[in-house]
């Protein structure tokens, strides 16, 4: 470990209440749940912030229900493995269950939480994709109180979000999808690779509605609007894969060089337009 | 703070953030019955759980005996891993449950194939104790000429 561990102070809330007046007081406290991500980087001594605060035991940010308009809530700590695990995810959001079986390995599913995926605000989460076509709503909570915010208004940047230091994302509610779904995650191998690529997408009723996101292919995980705006007023899959290549930006790093994503977009579009066509 | 280690009860005096990993001086267990990473794993999360480390076992648990006799130890490093990754699968599961169980693990001397079949042999619900030796016991590698600086 490159970190002086023993120099970093963890608060421990019993109750989010409790956690949440703790960061109203000290807003700079990294929350921490199940520590894959974060525990990396102090592994590598690459986190400066010396002042932590525990969420895990919080019981209240956990379990997974059905909503009352239709759709799921899932609490903001929910582990991969509990999603995977779930009849409910499994039978009103598949396509996150698939995702969740895809991410990391069985040690890193068994921490790993749906809330850190999100604020972490890697490009590459890779359930990031999933909530984007699921038009999924974020419910962060403060001392001040509770607001919503659409999945595609909170990622600001790499790395960067529209959460505001004293708050944490406690639920995300996932609205059901309106047809049959695909995801593809693309990465050196099956567990524990960063995604090269990773992509999900939903064809509806109409044949021409089709929503897409991909990840790993600019600074936060992109909602390709103008291809699904071309598909929906008529193009072909070739005119909409031209479209889709000016909504994406990769670049080369070491996991892949960008001519490879660019070319994986257009595979993966072309195999879930032939795949999700009667 | 307070947990269960392999049966018994421990109080450990470490800063809270202090990973588990160091705690245990072991590279992987089983918290709650779930394998997790340790080195992830900061030690006050696992206040009052009750983990389990390849000592747990005692060294005579089928999986332990299996890959004893099936070869699946290799050069050792990733053993208590696999082990321990191994411990969640069901009697009798098929290869496709045992890879995904252990694709979390790696082996940096590839032969993943001695690995799966030690797996498969504990878990062979008529052969608890998996006496069958293995299939084609290949010579010990000579010692190559080794580097002669040591």
């Amino acid at each position: 470990v490159r970190s002086a561990l023993s120099q970093l102070h963890l608060a421990e809330p019993r109750r989010l209440d409790e956690a949440l007046r703790f960061l109203r007081d000290d807003p700079g406290r990294v929350p921490l749940a199940g520590c894959t991500d974060v525990y990396v980087g102090l592994n590598f001594g690459t986190v400066s912030q010396t002042r932590f605060i525990n969420l895990w035991p919080l019981r209240e940010l956990r379990g997974i229900r059905r909503r009352a308009g239709g759709g799921i809530a899932i609490g903001a700590l929910t582990t991969f493995s509990q999603l995977r695990a779930s009849p409910l995810v499994q039978r009103q959001a598949p396509l996150l269950a698939q995702a969740a079986r895809e991410i990391g390995g069985v040690q890193i599913q068994n921490r790993a939480t749906l809330g850190g995926n999100i604020v972490n605000a890697s490009p590459a989460a890779d359930s990031v994709p999933v909530l984007a076509v699921a038009d999924a709503t974020l419910v962060l909570a403060s001392a001040r109180g509770h607001r919503e915010i659409a999945i595609g208004d909170f990622f600001l940047d790499r790395r960067k979000t529209a959460l505001q230091p004293d708050e944490l994302l406690i639920e995300v509610q996932v609205p059901p999808l309106p047809g049959p779904g695909f995801f593809r995650k693309v990465g050196t191998r099956a567990a524990n690779a960063i995604s090269k690529v990773v992509f999900a997408a939903v064809r509806a009723e109409d044949a021409r509605i089709a929503r897409i996101a991909i990840g790993s292919v600019a600074p936060t995980v992109v909602r390709a609007r103008r291809t699904e705006a071309a598909l929906a007023s008529g193009a072909g899959p070739a005119q909409a894969a031209a479209t889709l290549q000016t909504e994406i930006a990769p670049i080369d790093d070491l996991r892949s060089t960008a001519a490879y994503r660019r070319q994986v977009v257009t595979n993966l579009f072309e195999q879930f337009w032939k795949e999700t066509s009667r | 703070m307070r947990f269960t280690l392999n049966g018994k009860r421990r109080d450990v005096a470490a800063p809270p953030l202090r990973r588990l990993l160091d705690v245990l001086r072991e590279d992987c267990g089983l918290l709650d019955g779930q394998p997790v990473a340790s080195c992830l794993v900061p030690c006050a999360q696992a206040q009052g759980t009750r983990v389990t480390t390849i000592e747990g076992l005692g060294g005579d648990h089928p999986l332990q005996r299996c890959f004893v006799e099936q070869g699946g130890a290799q050069c050792g490093i990733c053993t208590p891993g696999m082990i321990m990754a191994a411990m969640v699968l069901p009697p009798g599961a098929g290869l496709p449950e045992i890879r995904e169980a252990l694709a979390g693990n790696l082996c940096r001397c590839t032969g993943y194939t001695a690995i799966y079949r030690s797996v498969a042999a504990a878990l062979r619900p008529t052969s608890q104790s998996a006496r069958k030796p293995r299939p084609k016991a290949k010579p010990a590698r000579k010692p190559k000429t080794r580097a002669k600086s040591k």
